[in-house]
């Protein structure tokens, strides 16, 4: 194999999606919120998906969610991923669902509902990625 | 559109492994196969619908077969809906026959999944799966998105991995009966989970198949059908519901689509879930069978796992589904994998199914799902117009 194939799937990122990045290397995840309706979306939009309304603003989350559902890859899906990881899919405390991975954690011990909370973790290229460990709150 | 159309034609190719097989020459073969069929010549022919070729994907795929066919038809379109593009195709089929489009139209689909990917086409299959920004830099794996399915699942409903092994199982009981099948071997609940985790709960078992083959069927007016060789199967009702794409986006993990597409199929057929004599439900991996069955109206919602554990699922139970064995046994070659659900259901109504086949058949329930339970499509089915 080539090195690229061996590389971890960059994101392909929008002119749209910059602030969500940029709030990555700057250790806060930001999410697109409506002044129109105040809900909060994800993935990011030209308009909100709930109103259409295009009064959109960038805001820093809080970085707490539930997990809403996991599998633990056991047949990962290129050797840049060594298996088993975690996929899972976190419900934000402001409403969005993302897909991310969990780390820090037992892949035996992971279960739905669990509340975890947001990390960065480099992904090569410069690129950082949100990821979720479980929530220790102090 | 209730009962003015019927499928009057079917074929399906071997399936497997068919190394040295093109695609195209399968679906040409299927084609023939099914026009043979319904005692038709190839120039009775003015509808062609295909859906394109991973492992010989082609800019203009309907277009291409024409010519490899010398037909010209008057409608012509390869439609691209994943593994619900079949019943999708369908639908419009139904509608452009009703509507004077086309009079005689051919559906085929082939793929060779197994034979003929590169190992870059495989791996592109792979990952172009998940949305390319938030999605697939994770990782997540075909098997792994329907496995987020089954996890939210047992969740909610307490289902088990046992119960989902039931459905490989039963689809496997039904491959024992078709010499067609790809894997015909019996196996057991404790048999899949034995065998390795893919991605928690699924097994390899709870995986469906990697197969080359093709199939096709001819559609054309109840009028016309009456003149032809075989009893007419006709299409009832169909009905499509469509919710997301990407499956962090899903309105639900648990109750998909499926539910819209089957309520607007039971409600042009004026028949319910209780009337049909078998389903044959979209299986790519366990766990969509057991929404599937809920969100068809089989069963309540949460009870997938209790139906299941009941038998009824198996040869001779309450409600056989996946009478050639599905997506799980029989073959899945990608895209065109549920054509050969509904050429099981044609042969099913024909009372032609020789030793699987379900005692009396009148009506059947098909349905087929595309993307990440994204993409819902359903047909009710029947030896009778209505």
């Amino acid at each position: 194999m080539d090195s690229h194939q061996v590389a971890r799937i960059q994101p392909v990122e929008t002119g749209l999606s910059l602030p969500f990045w940029e709030g990555c290397g700057a250790g806060e995840l930001r999410l697109q919120y409506c002044d129109s309706c105040g809900r909060y979306q994800f993935y990011p939009r030209i308009v909100c998906s709930h109103c259409c309304a295009d009064t959109l603003t960038w805001r820093a989350a809080s970085g707490r969610g539930k997990v809403a559902s996991f599998t633990v890859v056991r047949r990962g899906i290129s050797r840049a991923y060594p298996a088993p990881y975690i996929v899972a899919l976190i419900d934000l405390e402001e409403g969005p669902r993302m897909m991310s991975s969990l780390v820090d954690v037992d892949p035996d011990a992971v279960t739905a509902g669990a509340a975890v909370q947001v990390k960065f973790e480099s992904w090569g290229e410069g690129r950082v990625l949100p990821v979720f460990a479980p929530e220790t709150r102090g | 559109m209730r009962g003015k159309v019927a499928i009057v034609g079917a074929a399906d190719t071997n399936v497997g492994v068919l190394p040295g097989r093109t695609p195209m020459e399968l679906c040409v073969e299927a084609a023939l196969g099914a026009i043979r069929d319904a005692g038709l010549e190839k120039t009775d022919v003015d509808g062609l619908l295909t859906c394109n070729a991973m492992a010989q994907p082609l800019m203009y795929h309907a277009e291409a077969m024409a010519e490899y066919l010398q037909i010209f038809p008057r409608y012509c379109l390869a439609v691209g809906a994943g593994g619900g593009t079949t019943f999708s195709i369908i639908h419009h089929a139904a509608a452009a026959i009703v509507t004077g489009m086309a009079d005689v139209i051919v559906v085929a689909m082939a793929d060779s999944m197994r034979s003929g990917l590169t190992r870059e086409q495989a791996m592109q299959v792979q990952a172009s799966t998940g949305h390319p920004e938030f999605e697939q830099p994770y990782g997540p794996t075909v098997p792994a998105y329907y496995a987020l399915i089954a996890q939210a699942h047992m969740a909610e409903y307490g289902t088990t991995p046992e119960q989902l092994a039931g459905i490989a199982v039963a689809c496997r009981a039904h491959a024992q009966r078709n010499p067609a099948a790809q894997m015909r071997d019996p196996i057991t609940v404790e048999d899949v989970l034995a065998s390795r985790l893919i991605a928690d709960p699924l097994h390899l078992l709870d995986c469906s198949l990697v197969s080359d083959g093709g199939s096709a069927i001819v559609l054309c007016s109840a009028e016309r059908a009456a003149d032809l060789p075989h009893d007419p199967v006709y299409v009832l009702g169909a009905g499509e519901g469509h919710s997301h794409e990407h499956i962090s986006a899903a309105r639900s993990l648990t109750t998909s689509a499926a539910r819209e597409a089957g309520e607007r199929a039971y409600a042009m057929a004026g028949l319910g879930p209780a009337d049909m004599d078998f389903a044959q439900l979209y299986d790519c991996f366990t766990p969509t069978v057991l929404v599937e069955l809920e969100d068809l109206g089989f069963c309540a919602k949460g009870e997938g796992g209790a139906f299941v554990e009941s038998g009824a699922l198996g040869p001779g139970g309450a409600l056989p589904v996946n009478t050639h064995g599905g997506l799980l046994s029989h073959c899945h070659p990608g895209n065109p994998g549920s054509m050969f659900a509904l050429t099981e259901s044609v042969w099913q109504l024909r009372h032609a199914a020789g030793e699987r086949q379900v005692p009396g058949a009148r009506h059947g329930l098909v349905h087929a799902q595309g993307g990440i339970m994204s993409s819902h499509t359903a047909l009710v089915l029947s030896r009778e117009a209505g």
